[in-house]
């Protein structure tokens, strides 16, 4: 049931994508996510598609495994999508009951829909081509220029990093839990409101427990190994740009620049 | 009551990039009032096997019937049978979080829907079962030491009165002495009460003693299905899947391999030292 969620996840296989170094991923995924704001027409997005597809045949994650992450986020997708489509005031287009549709609304539905939509799969290949240590990683190299106004970065790279590692870690503690309450007849399933908060008592005591326990080992392990954050610490592994980083950036200019001129067209 | 696993094979992340089997084929029958071991190395597949056996899991493919019902039939009621096959999961004590013991161990019964009275009886009965001083009933679960918090969990499971009683590595953290005394009380309970009990664990010499068949898993499948006497005389083949059989078999067998007359089918101790007295007695003849 918790192992259903693939958005955020790392999807181990070998392939282009999977080597970029990390902040070309992250830049092009805000360079990405931006250019689905600035179209104007449609046509924007289909190049944004195409761009989408390429980088997904790419990565070779599996198409059906990404769309089975979208489904965490479909009820947001269909709650925004209604309220723009209804909500919209203009020119009428059907009617029917207490709703209309409008043509501005219908417009809007289906632009934040296919953006929403592009957003999150966009990002998505992101996790799923990045471990979560190199996403970090690459975080913390593309934060360094605000070490001038004093901001940590170090300490929230690792606080970032650690609690990305935890997730799983957690998700299989609560799934353990969860068998061992059942396996005790509790009854998470059944009932009112009430009743259900009240059985996540034995689920959530233990979880917390079990969390704090967790994190005063690793603060004990770090400890030991003589951590005291970002001064002076080198990586095992740096980011380095190869080539294929080089050729990345490129393409994603590419991308934005075909995308913009295409997608700003005044044609409709 | 027995259950009858038919041809149960169970995958994990079944459509994702890292599928695994952590079941193939297993087929197995515990009829009542047994003491089963089951053995097998770190990613055997038997912590998979024993969730199958309350629907905590369910199987891939095949079928299991309690007490001659499939499980999987749609009007099974789930809550009957985990009440019936009671399963103490790796680190029990993980689990507890009530305010004191004794509130804990009545979870289980409660969530049967016994009233408060019968509820505290059974907790009550559970505790002195696993031999947990009276004056603890009251503290936080959270001040016991490690042997003691394990045993109340275990009471939390007792508690339910289950007719079989299924045990995830009981031992596993706990000093030599926290072992033997737990090992102990499983017998005790086993002999006294004629429980169903199936005990998992990774090694032979904890089990050896006191079960009465071991099953022993490999990779998801059934390897050996015996009494330990039988089982262990395969030690060479065990030692190849990283298992080893008790002490005293290597010894008896290298013995014997020198030419002193003595029966290798000693799996404890005490029996080898009886086997090995007899030899010489023979010998002196």
């Amino acid at each position: 049931m918790l192992r259903d969620i693939t958005l955020g996840q790392y999807y181990q296989t070998e392939s282009v994508v999977h080597r970029l170094d990390p902040r070309v991923k992250l830049g092009g995924t805000l360079l990405f996510i931006i250019s689905l704001f600035l179209f104007r027409n449609f046509l924007g997005y289909g190049v944004a598609v195409v761009f989408l597809g390429v980088v997904i045949g790419l990565s070779h994650v599996p198409f059906r495994y990404i769309v089975k992450g979208m489904r965490a986020i479909l009820f947001l997708l269909l709650i925004t999508v209604f309220f723009n489509l209804f909500l919209t005031p203009g020119t009428e287009l059907v009617s029917f009951w207490k709703l209309t549709i409008t043509v501005e609304g219908l417009r809007m539905a289906v632009n934040i829909a296919v953006r929403l939509t592009m957003l999150i799969i966009g990002s998505s290949i992101m996790t799923l081509t990045t471990t979560p240590n190199n996403l970090t990683d690459g975080m913390e190299k593309m934060m360094k220029p605000l070490k001038l106004f004093r901001v940590p970065v170090h300490e929230v790279a690792m606080i970032m990093s650690i609690a990305l590692r935890f997730i799983p870690i957690l998700l299989e503690e609560t799934d353990k839990i969860m068998k061992a309450q059942i396996a005790r007849g509790a009854d998470f399933e059944t009932g009112n409101i009430v009743k259900r908060a009240r059985a996540l008592v034995p689920l959530l005591v233990p979880l917390f427990i079990s969390a704090f326990r967790r994190a005063n080992d690793l603060a004990m392990a770090m400890e030991a190994r003589c951590y005291r954050g970002g001064e002076g610490r080198t990586k095992m592994k740096p980011l380095v740009y190869q080539k294929r980083d080089r050729i990345g950036y490129l393409c994603i200019l590419c991308y934005l620049a075909v995308g913009i001129t295409v997608g700003r067209l005044t044609l409709f | 009551m027995s259950i009858i696993l038919d041809h149960i094979s169970y995958v994990y992340g079944e459509d994702g990039p890292m599928a695994v089997k952590a079941l193939d084929d297993v087929c197995l029958q515990i009829p009542d009032g047994q003491f089963v071991g089951i053995i097998g190395h770190t990613g055997s597949g038997k912590s998979t096997l024993v969730q199958h056996m309350n629907g905590l899991l369910k199987a891939t493919s095949g079928h299991i019937y309690f007490n001659g019902e499939d499980i999987y039939d749609r009007d099974f009621e789930m809550k009957k049978l985990r009440s019936k096959v009671g399963l103490v999961f790796q680190y029990p004590e993980h689990q507890l979080f009530e305010i004191d013991v004794f509130s804990d161990v009545c979870f289980g019964p409660k969530n049967l829907g016994l009233d408060k009275k019968e509820a505290e009886l059974r907790a009550f009965d559970a505790l002195r079962k696993v031999g947990l001083p009276m004056e603890l009933y009251y503290q936080s679960p959270f001040e016991l030491s490690g042997g003691q918090k394990r045993r109340a969990a275990i009471a939390g499971v007792l508690a339910m009165a289950p007719e079989m009683l299924i045990l995830d590595e009981p031992t596993a953290g706990l000093d030599p002495k926290g072992r033997d005394e737990i090992l102990h009380q499983i017998k005790q309970l086993q002999t006294q009460t004629n429980m169903t009990i199936l005990l998992v664990s990774h090694s032979m010499e904890d089990v050896a003693e006191y079960v009465d068949r071991i099953v022993v898993m490999n990779k998801g499948k059934v390897m050996y299905d015996d009494v330990p006497k039988k089982v262990f005389s395969h030690y060479k083949e065990l030692e190849e899947v990283g298992l080893a059989a008790p002490q005293v078999t290597y010894i008896l067998h290298e013995l014997r391999e020198r030419g002193f007359r003595v029966d290798v089918n000693a799996t404890t101790i005490e029996e080898a030292a009886e086997a090995v007295l007899q030899a010489l007695k023979n010998d002196g003849k």
